[in-house]
């Protein structure tokens, strides 16, 4: 195990990994930015460390000043969080390269993963099933319109070194495709330096489901069964939960088991999730490998009792995945997840400001990550994240009612947040029934224009 | 001269300034882009008109409901 572990990020996850540090007996190493100098969770590590000004290219994606820390205070692993530098595969090298060990994936599956188009062909040769898609495009129009008529209007343009929603635009027809490629093109340069982008057709009413894994240093792979994070507003996740209701568990399994046995192959190793979506009737089709810790670990962890930041950081250590692992892994009833942010709950725009008022709403079941308290400063500079409220239940119906109960006792002051918008998603009969979709959110926030 | 003054619907930096003194503006036209929590969010023109005033500058910081612009709606 490691002795001292410098944690690379801010914020709820910043906390949650110097909680779990705390309890494997492991010193805790914090850093922060000047913005974030003030923060409650920074005391709770064992160091701090001042790592640069607040735009995250001066601090938290400063190589140079996280790897300068890891230096000066002597720790032997770098646990990246999410977002930032958890999937950068150079500086992953860079830190192993100290003798240090970066708690994620080899670099070498950092990098594979990282290119989408990328990651399909390697997915599809080691005989994961996959959904028909274009490939990467080149700058011929015609070949492209013709790729796009024999997937099928309406088509989804994507940028093949994404993430996070940027830059995927969809098309009904040839002209507004044409449209949408110069525009995804230019998106992608700019926010993720390659203009690289591919076709997939545009399913009508998908469901993001996705499939957590961990593996050891030795070619064991395992899943923790699935998430449904159906509810996104620009393509990001608001709310997640675990068992993805109305699907068989044998179809769940045979797919999730299908993915391990592709993983197993190349061997992969310590933390990832695969993301799918799924329609009605049809094969679940391969997204992209997120080869790092999700925001919304928590949900499998209520589910499974099982501490998913500890399992990664002992997995990167180098224990083995029956060590870290019980034989049976537990599904016990039902956990949802919402995320609390910091952002107007119609049109989502983004509301930095002080937390003048921040006491969130408890009870049974009921689980709070955040890296802030009250009166503390929600600055422009990083993601609107304020919490996540996580309620575990017996069934589904049961977490629901918690979740509402905790969401209605909850009083945030100072900046708009999205609470109304949660609250009327618990509440609508669509979310109830279970019939969730990545269009559900923009339908109802369209009712309250 | 019917002044419309345009405000920012965001708190946080401009990123990108889309527009020029001077210039026609149609309705719902991009005047620049705002960039706050990691998102770019366009500031659009509410009316059609002739860009009078651009008060910010790229970089600058600014306040939800700051006047970023102003335009003349007489002269579309």
């Amino acid at each position: 195990m490691f002795n001292k572990v410098v944690v690379a990020n801010r914020g709820a996850i910043a906390a949650r990994i110097i909680r779990a540090l705390r309890t494997l007996g492991v010193r805790s190493v914090a850093v922060y930015s000047s913005a974030d100098a003030g923060l409650r969770y920074l005391a709770d590590a064992d160091e701090r460390y001042f790592i640069g000004a607040p735009e995250p290219k001066a601090s938290y994606l400063n190589q140079d000043a996280l790897l300068d820390v890891l230096a000066r205070c002597g720790a032997d692993a770098i646990h990246p969080g999410y977002g930032f530098l958890s999937e950068h595969a150079g500086f992953a090298e860079r830190v192993n390269a100290t003798g240090a060990r970066f708690i994620g994936p080899s670099p070498r599956w950092i990098e594979a993963m990282g290119h989408k188009t990328r990651a399909r062909d390697l997915m599809k040769r080691h005989g994961l099933v996959l959904a028909p898609s274009s490939g990467l495009l080149g700058t011929d129009t015609d070949a492209t319109l013709r790729a796009a008529e024999s997937l099928g209007y309406p088509v989804l343009v994507k940028p093949a070194a994404g993430g996070g929603g940027i830059g995927m635009i969809s098309a009904r027809n040839p002209a507004e495709l044409v449209k949408a490629l110069e525009k995804a093109r230019s998106l992608s340069e700019r926010s993720f330096g390659v203009a690289d982008i591919y076709l997939e057709n545009l399913m009508a009413k998908p469901r993001h489901i996705e499939f957590q894994i961990l593996a050891d240093r030795y070619g064991n792979v395992r899943h923790l069964f699935e998430r449904d994070c159906s509810i996104q507003r620009r393509f990001q996740k608001v709310i997640e939960e675990s068992p993805a209701p109305l699907l068989s568990r044998a179809v769940l399994d045979a797919t999730a088991d299908n993915i391990v046995e592709v993983l197993r192959k190349l061997p992969y190793d310590v933390i990832g999730t695969v993301e799918t979506l799924h329609e009605a009737g049809e094969d679940f089709r391969f997204l992209e490998m997120n080869t790092r810790l999700q925001v919304e670990h928590a949900v499998t962890e209520e589910i499974t009792g099982i501490d998913l930041v500890i399992a990664q950081i002992r997995l990167a250590a180098g224990d083995k995945l029956d060590e870290v692992l019980p034989a049976i892994i537990p599904n016990r009833g039902h956990a949802i997840e919402v995320r609390i942010y910091a952002e107007d709950p119609v049109r989502f725009y983004p509301s930095p400001g002080v937390l003048t008022s921040f006491r969130p709403g408890t009870g049974p079941g009921i689980r709070l990550e955040s890296g802030y308290a009250e009166n503390d400063e929600i600055t422009p500079y990083y993601d609107p994240l304020v919490a996540k409220m996580i309620a575990h239940g017996e069934n589904r119906d049961d977490a629901i009612e918690r979740l509402a109960s905790a969401l209605d006792a909850t009083v945030i002051e100072g900046i708009k947040h999205n609470i109304s918008f949660l609250q009327r998603m618990l509440a609508s009969a669509d979310f109830r029934s279970g019939h969730v979709h990545t269009g559900l959110a923009s339908l109802l926030t369209k009712e309250t224009r | 001269m019917k002044r419309k003054e345009i405000k920012s619907e965001v708190s946080g930096k401009v990123w990108k300034i889309e527009a020029a003194v001077g210039d026609a503006i149609e309705e719902d036209a991009t005047i620049l882009i705002m960039e706050s929590m990691k998102m770019e969010i366009p500031i659009s023109s509410t009316e059609a008109g002739r860009m009078l005033e651009i008060l910010v500058k790229e970089d600058e910081s600014v306040t939800e409901g700051q006047v970023i612009a102003v335009i003349d709606m007489d002269d579309v």
